[in-house]
């Protein structure tokens, strides 16, 4: 792709500031600790590293606690700055060649998913008429980290990122389309999300993943972004090493629709609660 | 109910357990309420110079030299040199090596001098060390003593060890005051730091003060208000007025105040009073010095404006 | 003893209009026959502004307003509603301290809880709805559930902006409209959030308030082509609109009064349990319909529990609303405040022990002291008549069944407190009591995310929560 894409008609002139995409890690934007990059439209990338991988993994660790105890009111109010700020943004994502209805599904997809913040456990969870003096009740509660082999498109990057967190869990994405995963990076990191929730990793699927996937502190895996059958059957096998609850969708997903329920419920576990009941 | 020297643990334990529960929830909902309060203007400068009366002026690190005592004492008996207006504070605290420079260079002052003892801050020594620890700070001129209690013994159920412990330490002291700190941080609930609170004033402090500084959970105001009920409650029932004082992470003017009004609203006057509370800090003192500046000139003042020590 | 300097906030945030006309149509109009009354600032009976009256032509235009708006507002997909219901909720905090000010001039109530409880939970309450619109095939009434049309609702004075997040929220989210009458001391906020849902450009018609009176509020309930009726309000009006409604057809949600048993067990974690008691009656000024008014504890700690709780209520500050020290505000208007009068002077002539601590108050405007009465029994009018003021009748149990039977011995079934360390009995007290909330060693929560509403008369249906929608749906 031309770079001209990125770069409309500076001013005569004027040579126009070109941004450096690095990756996003504990809130921050460092360079890959290799020191490598790639080459995508024209840009230099950051290739993030086993090593960038495992540093993300222990800063979404360290930042799920504290998520997942935010009031879901809470998540829910920042998962709408989210939105907000994609919103302003939206030139931005013009330029790397979204589209406007892309866009704004983008946009809508973090207000559905802002919108289920305090509502998943009133669908999902509830009161168990046990026979016996016992109150009972079941909850669901997140699972932890979240590995993402993330779609490359925004709106795909946007359907697997938003259910992962807004029950609480933390994410370490590997993302393809490495430009607009950096630039919605930046969105979220102007937008009140909590350092680490959200840790974006720009590569190579084969390089990274299986590390990922073997990882015995990531609770989770989401292979929606893998489209190389046989990359996928391997990484489920690491992943089957801990155990991990492993999304990997058996056909082609149409982000434009109604995600439904399963893109958070996949990544939840029930706890239920028994206390009896007598004076 | 009282507890004697001679009862037994068994007394002691159950006594303690009886005490009514602390619901976390509501504790921080009370203490999160109080520090909503706005304190302006002449109230806010009556506190702030309450306040400062309040300051138990605190350095306890390895590094600590003569030099460096002599230069905080003098900073007690007049924090602000630019105004003579401004009052000392309630006491320096310092470790025993140091109490001797202290005594020396808080001589005529009025100023009260604190020591920790009793193997500070761990507690973790035999109870000989503690005594001789503690006679010696007496012996170098410190009239108040901050013992900590052997929270390895409290959470293993052996209250009467403890119990003895600062009965011991309170003999030790002789005329000294004795200040009792719990390490709420270490205590894990606040049913605990209720029962900790109970055990200290039954075995003879003075006060009972919340930490050492040196755990990553100090002073708060739930915790502070948790004590502050068990000793208006023991005044109820024993007559016998016990002393309050946080200690660490009290850092500005707005901190202190906070805990002022919590005094104000749970147990009331009688403890806005130095003889009855404390704030063990260090960094608090300037805060309240750069406040007080603020109202007397009515623009805000800078940290190069007042002293470091 | 620690004076706190007077700490008033800021009364120039709020902009008041000497008059108000009817938002209907998206537009504000005087009302057809001119008839007005004024809202006064009950802390110093101040005329805050003239507020026009609805009669029955304005309601028949305001109806038809929200007739005409539903056709295309219930056609729209959810997500565009929900962000309807997201910029009202954000364009609610941005102005909070504004409107926070403004409810506190308006009703009397502190600002420290018009600014910390209400507007938060206003605002709150809108996010909570917007995000229900595009999920309501979620909610489990249905795959496709529908709305019901043209809403009228009526809310009373005691939580005036809340009352109204809790009516208009759930109702748009599911794609009705709404005609809204506020209480006539308190009509100021709905007519600031009609500016609210202007700056949101909302389409007109959907949000319509009129102001008015008993006789506004009957014509918009009584209206044939209101499709739905909410009210919150007291019991006898209540029933009275239940008569009104009878055989129409329209769909009914009552959220009435309350004389809630708040018990104390003798193993109760007792300083917050005292905060719970005081925070159960005096809150708001005790103008609360689920306020723990009753107080039932058990005999075996009543003195120690009485003693701590007249210290606690000893630090209790009365006054200037806008003062950010302030725990009690004004009693809301003069004719509530003979109510109040009325009620406690019937408890001491029937025999019950009146206590208030000492307590100054203004000159002007309605104030009455927190008060408790000790020594009452189930047969004293203050023990079943909901007084609706800062006054707390205490009456003691022997054992848990006791407690239960005292009560559930009322015709009112609103909430219900249980204080007590021990999960079971928690649990087993919660189960046997007939109240629509029960709160366990706390007191007086309120969440969108929570439903509420009671059992008996103290009205039918529930609001917040996803059960809140279903009053709302086909």
């Amino acid at each position: 792709m031309p770079k001209s894409v990125k770069s409309p008609a500076p001013e005569p002139g004027r040579l126009t500031v070109r941004k450096t995409y690095k990756l996003y890690i504990g809130g921050k934007f460092p360079r890959s600790e290799s020191g490598r990059t790639f080459v995508v439209d024209g840009d230099n990338v950051s290739l993030a590293s086993r090593k960038d991988a495992r540093d993300a993994v222990l800063a979404a660790r360290a930042a799920q606690p504290k998520w997942a105890a935010a009031t879901a009111y809470n998540r829910g109010q920042v998962l709408y700055r989210i939105a907000e700020m994609l919103e302003a943004r939206r030139a931005e994502f013009t330029a790397l060649g979204v589209s406007d209805s892309e866009l704004s599904a983008a946009v809508d997809r973090w207000v559905w998913y802002a919108g289920w913040s305090d509502k998943i456990a009133q669908v999902a969870g509830g009161a168990n008429p046990v026979a016996g003096p016992f109150f009972n009740i079941s909850a669901p509660e997140p699972t932890g980290v979240v590995a993402v082999v993330a779609p490359g498109s925004l709106l795909g990057l946007v359907s697997v990122i938003a259910p992962a967190i807004v029950t609480g869990n933390t994410v370490v994405v590997l993302a393809a389309g490495p430009q607009i995963a950096i630039s919605l990076a930046e969105v979220l990191a102007t937008s009140d999300v909590p350092g680490g929730v959200v840790n974006l990793l720009t590569g190579r699927y084969a390089e990274t993943a299986p590390w990922l996937a073997a990882h015995d502190d990531v609770n989770a895996l989401d292979l929606t972004g893998v489209e190389h059958e046989e990359l996928a059957a391997e990484l489920e096998r690491a992943a089957a090493g801990s155990l991990k609850r492993v999304i990997r969708p058996q056909a082609a997903i149409d982000f434009t629709a109604d995600p439904g329920l399963r893109p958070m419920t996949a990544l939840l576990e029930t706890k239920t609660v028994w206390h009896p009941k007598g004076y | 109910m009282t507890v004697t020297a001679s009862a037994g643990l068994s007394d002691l334990r159950s006594f303690l357990h009886g005490l009514p529960g602390v619901d976390k929830v509501g504790v921080e909902a009370r203490a999160a309420a109080l520090a909503t309060r706005s304190i302006k203007t002449s109230s806010k400068a009556k506190a702030i110079d309450l306040a400062i009366r309040m300051v138990d002026l605190t350095t306890l690190e390895g590094a600590d030299t003569p030099g460096k005592v002599r230069a905080l004492c003098a900073k007690a008996r007049r924090p602000d040199p630019a105004d003579a207006s401004c009052p000392p504070v309630a006491a320096i605290c310092v470790y025993p090596a140091m109490v001797k420079v202290a005594a020396e260079a808080l001589a005529g002052s009025g100023v009260h001098l604190a020591s920790v003892a009793t193997a500070f801050p761990s507690g973790q020594a035999p109870l000989e060390v503690k005594l001789a620890d503690t006679r010696d700070a007496v012996a170098a001129g410190a009239d108040e003593i901050d013992m900590v209690i052997s929270r390895g013994a409290f959470l293993a159920g052996d209250y009467r060890h403890v119990f003895d412990e600062i009965v011991a330490v309170k003999e030790a002291c002789g005329g000294a005051h004795l200040k009792v700190i719990l390490e709420t941080g270490e205590l894990g609930t606040y049913d605990n730091i209720r029962r900790a609170s109970w055990l200290a004033m039954l075995a003879g402090a003075d006060f009972i003060k919340t930490s050492t500084g040196k755990v990553a959970v100090n002073a708060t105001l739930p915790i502070t208000l948790v004590m502050l009920e068990a000793v208006r409650d023991f005044r109820e029932r024993h007559g016998r007025i016990i002393g309050v004082k946080p200690a660490g992470g009290i850092k500005t003017t707005k901190d202190a105040i906070k805990y002022l009004v919590l005094i104000n609203e749970t147990v009331g006057d009688e403890w806005l009073d130095p003889d009855r509370f404390r704030f063990g800090a260090s960094s608090l003192l300037n805060d309240l010095l750069m406040q007080r500046t603020k109202l007397t000139t009515g623009h805000y003042a800078g940290p190069d404006y007042f002293t470091l020590d | 003893m620690f004076e706190y300097a007077p700490a008033p906030e800021s009364r120039s945030v709020v902009d008041i209009a000497g008059s108000y006309g009817l938002f209907i149509d998206g537009e504000f109009d005087g009302g057809k026959d001119g008839n007005v009354l004024k809202t006064v600032n009950p802390a110093t009976e101040e005329v805050l502004a003239e507020i026009s009256v609805a009669g029955p032509e304005d309601i028949d235009r305001a109806v038809a307003a929200a007739r005409r708006a539903f056709g295309t507002w219930s056609a729209l997909p959810g997500a565009e509603r929900a962000k309807y219901l997201f910029r009202i909720a954000r364009i609610i905090q941005e102005r909070s301290r504004e409107l926070a000010v403004l409810e506190s001039l308006d009703n009397g109530k502190p600002i420290r809880e018009s600014r910390d409880v209400d507007l938060p939970l206003v605002a709150a309450h809108f996010f909570y709805y917007a995000g229900w619109a595009d999920k309501l095939a979620y909610a489990g009434f249905g795959p496709d559930p529908k709305p019901l049309g043209v809403a009228g609702q009526v809310i009373p004075w005691n939580f005036p902006l809340l009352m109204l997040a809790w009516k208009i929220a759930p109702a748009l989210a599911t794609g009705n409209t709404v005609v809204l009458k506020p209480a006539e001391t308190t009509p100021l906020s709905a007519l600031f959030f009609a500016d609210v849902c202007r700056q949101a450009e909302l389409p007109p018609g959907v949000v319509n308030i009129v102001t008015g009176a008993g006789d506004t509020g009957a014509y918009l309930v009584e209206h044939p082509d209101v499709s739905k009726v909410a009210f919150t309000g007291s019991t006898e009006v209540g029933r009275e609109i239940a008569r009104s409604v009878a055989g129409t057809g329209k769909r009914l949600t009552l959220e009435l009064g309350g004389k809630a048993a708040n018990i104390v067990f003798d193993d109760a974690p007792i300083d917050q349990a005292v905060e719970g008691i005081v925070n159960g009656i005096f809150f708001n000024q005790g103008h609360v319909c689920c306020a723990g008014s009753r107080l039932l504890v058990q005999e075996s700690i009543a003195e120690e529990l009485l003693t701590s709780l007249k210290r606690r209520m000893a630090t209790l500050r009365v006054g200037d609303p806008l003062d950010k020290n302030t725990d009690i505000g004004a009693i809301n208007s003069a004719a509530q405040l003979a109510r109040i009068k009325e009620l406690s002077d019937i408890g001491a002539a029937e025999g019950a022990e009146r206590w208030s601590p000492e307590c100054p108050l203004p000159d002007r405007g309605f104030w009455f002291a927190p008060t408790i009465f000790t020594g009452v029994t189930q047969a004293h009018r203050i023990a079943r008549e909901e007084i609706f003021g800062p006054v707390l009748s205490v009456l003691t149990f022997r054992t848990p069944d006791e407690a239960v039977a005292k009560a559930n011995n009322t015709p009112y079934g609103l909430s219900a407190g249980i204080w007590t360390e021990k999960g079971s009995r928690i649990l087993a007290v919660a189960d046997k009591l007939r109240a629509g909330v029960v709160w366990a060693n706390t007191f007086n929560k309120f969440d969108p995310a929570s439903p509420f509403g009671g059992y008996k008369e103290s009205g039918y249906g529930r609001e917040g929560g996803r059960h809140g929608l279903e009053a709302y749906l086909a």
